[in-house]
């Protein structure tokens, strides 16, 4: 039970890296391979804050504003230099590895002692449970493990709703239309350059978030901790969306918050088979291919059975 | 209001791919006259269209619009002063987008995006009463995803973002050119009542010999990235459609005649 606990916590803490994946490719149609630097980026940020003895709130919001500045960065020399999307965030991605080891001055950065977000959440839930364990129907959990999950939980919730907000505004309606239709947001009078650059800040503000909160909970920020994320994201908004079956925004976005959960959960359980951990990006980027293709296989089965009647 | 003057555009240019589709363009367009281009295929229309919107900076020449030189001038920019509808009908719509979410974008032309919400109770009221205008019963689909309408309901869409806020030059590029003739009527007639009513200025390329002779109070026909004719006044109202094909023959034949008078030289002295 506290396996499932600690793998819905961390669910939740991806879940803003699915956010962040789910406006990048879903929205503007841009796979950012950016943000497997910048949650390492939000992790050493606030990791070396943190050690440093700088307020947790203080050291995960400049982790956030570190990976928005990366996203920007990612945005600007796609549209103003004019290179290949996908290129453009492997050079941010590159880029970052060595500045991310001067961030953090090491490969590993431990969060042994101080306070950060989990200790915060650790002793609220022995103020409201009252003791070291609860009774959750009929096992029992640690409570601080429970607090935890449930400070994640509301956290990522809130983050979800402003996010939701956001996107129905002026601002995030013309940005939505921007992945959509560039040719309609041209004619107007968007800038779709500064769309696309301030979606992509957004977007790894997200990722960098969840680095930030993922390094407290694990106790940890390692400069390698970002190879394979964009795929695991990828995965959590394809199960989100295929969970929710709609494209209808509020549903996707709170799919991609379940489908991080879920594919965390899948993955404990797999873990627990005894699946070994090595071939877990594998299995992982087989996955996503196949969400990926499936579809469009489907589709094709499908008018190649209808073309009888239309000849 | 619009001073189209000496424009030259060329695309692939230095490769065997190079295209010269406007060679010194000049067109002058007063304030409130519609007009319509006509041409062969590959004769520019299209192209100078992009030109005055700003698809693509033009090689030489200028554009000026509403007393300003934008020819440097980013789409984006012009965009405030210019509505389109272009020949896809999947061009002018944002297709995930709700139509009370296209036309509050389009309600918005030219204004600063905030943080603001795009939906007041006011503009809602003013969508439901002029989409329900168009009779096509979408005046109760304002939350579906514009993506699920036929193409002849997004063109009238298009058409109402277009004119929302009224530009100060229409462009319509071949816009019923891809919808079935009921459709195209409909969305010939909505353009059409548009026009008069707001006094518009406006552009519209069109195939139609019907449509050419039938709209607007002046006609240019193109050919080979040039003006070629221009009727305005009594004589557009004069012309007929047996007119235009009588001058498209004609063009067609100097062609020819430029091509064998070529071979004949060759002949005699290569």
């Amino acid at each position: 039970m506290s396996l499932l606990i600690g793998a819905a916590t961390i669910g939740f803490i991806l879940s803003l890296l699915a956010l962040g994946v789910f406006l990048s490719y879903r929205i503007f149609v841009f796979p950012d391979i950016t943000a497997e630097g910048s949650i390492t980026l939000g992790a050493g940020t606030a990791a070396i804050l943190l050690v440093n003895g700088v307020n947790p709130w203080a050291a995960t919001a400049a982790g956030w504003a570190a990976g928005m500045v990366a996203g920007a960065l990612t945005g600007i020399i796609h549209t103003r230099f004019g290179v290949n999307g996908l290129l453009s965030g492997i050079l941010v991605m590159t880029a970052l590895y060595s500045i991310n080891l001067h961030i953090m001055g090491k490969s590993n950065v431990p969060l042994l002692s101080g306070e950060n977000f989990t200790t915060y959440a650790e002793r609220l839930g022995r103020s409201v449970f009252g003791g070291e364990t609860v009774n959750v129907a009929g096992w029992e959990v640690a409570a601080r493990d429970l607090s935890t999950l449930i400070v994640a939980g509301l956290f990522v919730a809130f983050i979800a709703i402003v996010l939701f907000a956001f996107l129905r505004t002026d601002l995030g309606t013309a940005m939505r239309a921007t992945g959509d239709n560039d040719q309609m947001i041209r004619a107007s009078g968007v800038n779709h350059g500064n769309m696309i650059v301030l979606g992509l800040s957004i977007s790894n503000g997200l990722v960098a978030l969840s680095g930030a909160l993922l390094a407290q909970y694990q106790g940890f920020a390692d400069v390698q901790m970002g190879i394979g994320m964009l795929v695991w994201g990828l995965a959590s908004v394809i199960i989100g969306e295929a969970l929710v079956g709609t494209r209808q925004l509020g549903y996707v976005i709170t799919g991609a918050v379940m489908g991080s959960v879920l594919f965390r959960l899948l993955v404990a359980v797999a873990l627990r088979w005894g699946v070994n951990p090595n071939d877990l990006k594998l299995i992982t980027a087989f996955f996503v291919f196949v969400a990926l293709v499936l579809p469009g296989l489907l589709e094709k089965t499908r008018q190649r059975k209808r073309k009888p009647v239309h000849a | 209001m619009l001073e189209v003057r000496g424009v030259h555009k060329t695309f692939y240019a230095g490769t065997p791919n190079e295209v010269r589709s406007l060679q010194g363009v000049t067109l002058s367009i007063a304030e409130g006259s519609f007009v319509i281009v006509i041409g062969t295929n590959g004769c520019g229309k299209s192209t100078l269209l992009n030109a005055v919107s700003g698809t693509f900076l033009v090689d030489a020449g200028t554009i000026r619009l509403d007393g300003h030189d934008i020819t440097r001038w980013p789409e984006y920019k012009r965009a405030p002063m210019i509505g389109r509808v272009f020949q896809n009908p999947f061009s002018g719509t944002s297709p995930n987008l709700t139509i009370a979410e296209n036309l509050a974008l389009a309600s918005r032309r030219g204004h600063r995006r905030g943080l603001g919400s795009i939906r007041s109770d006011k503009l809602m009221a003013e969508m439901r009463e002029r989409v329900s205008r168009l009779n096509m019963g979408l005046e109760t689909r304002l939350d579906d995803p514009i993506g699920t309408l036929s193409g002849g309901q997004r063109q009238a869409l298009t058409l109402m973002m277009a004119t929302w806020v009224k530009p100060k030059l229409l462009l319509l590029d071949e816009h019923t050119a891809a919808l079935d003739p009921k459709s195209a009527d409909q969305v010939i007639r909505l353009s059409e009542e548009e026009i008069s009513r707001a006094r518009l200025t406006s552009l519209m390329v069109t195939h139609s010999m019907q449509q050419a002779v039938n709209l607007g109070d002046r006609l240019i026909m193109m050919h080979r990235g040039r003006v070629l004719h221009d009727f305005e006044g009594a004589e557009k109202r004069r012309l007929r459609a047996a007119d235009l094909l009588a001058r498209f023959e004609e063009v067609r034949r100097a062609d020819r005649l430029d091509e064998s008078a070529a071979e004949m030289l060759r002949r005699v002295y290569v």
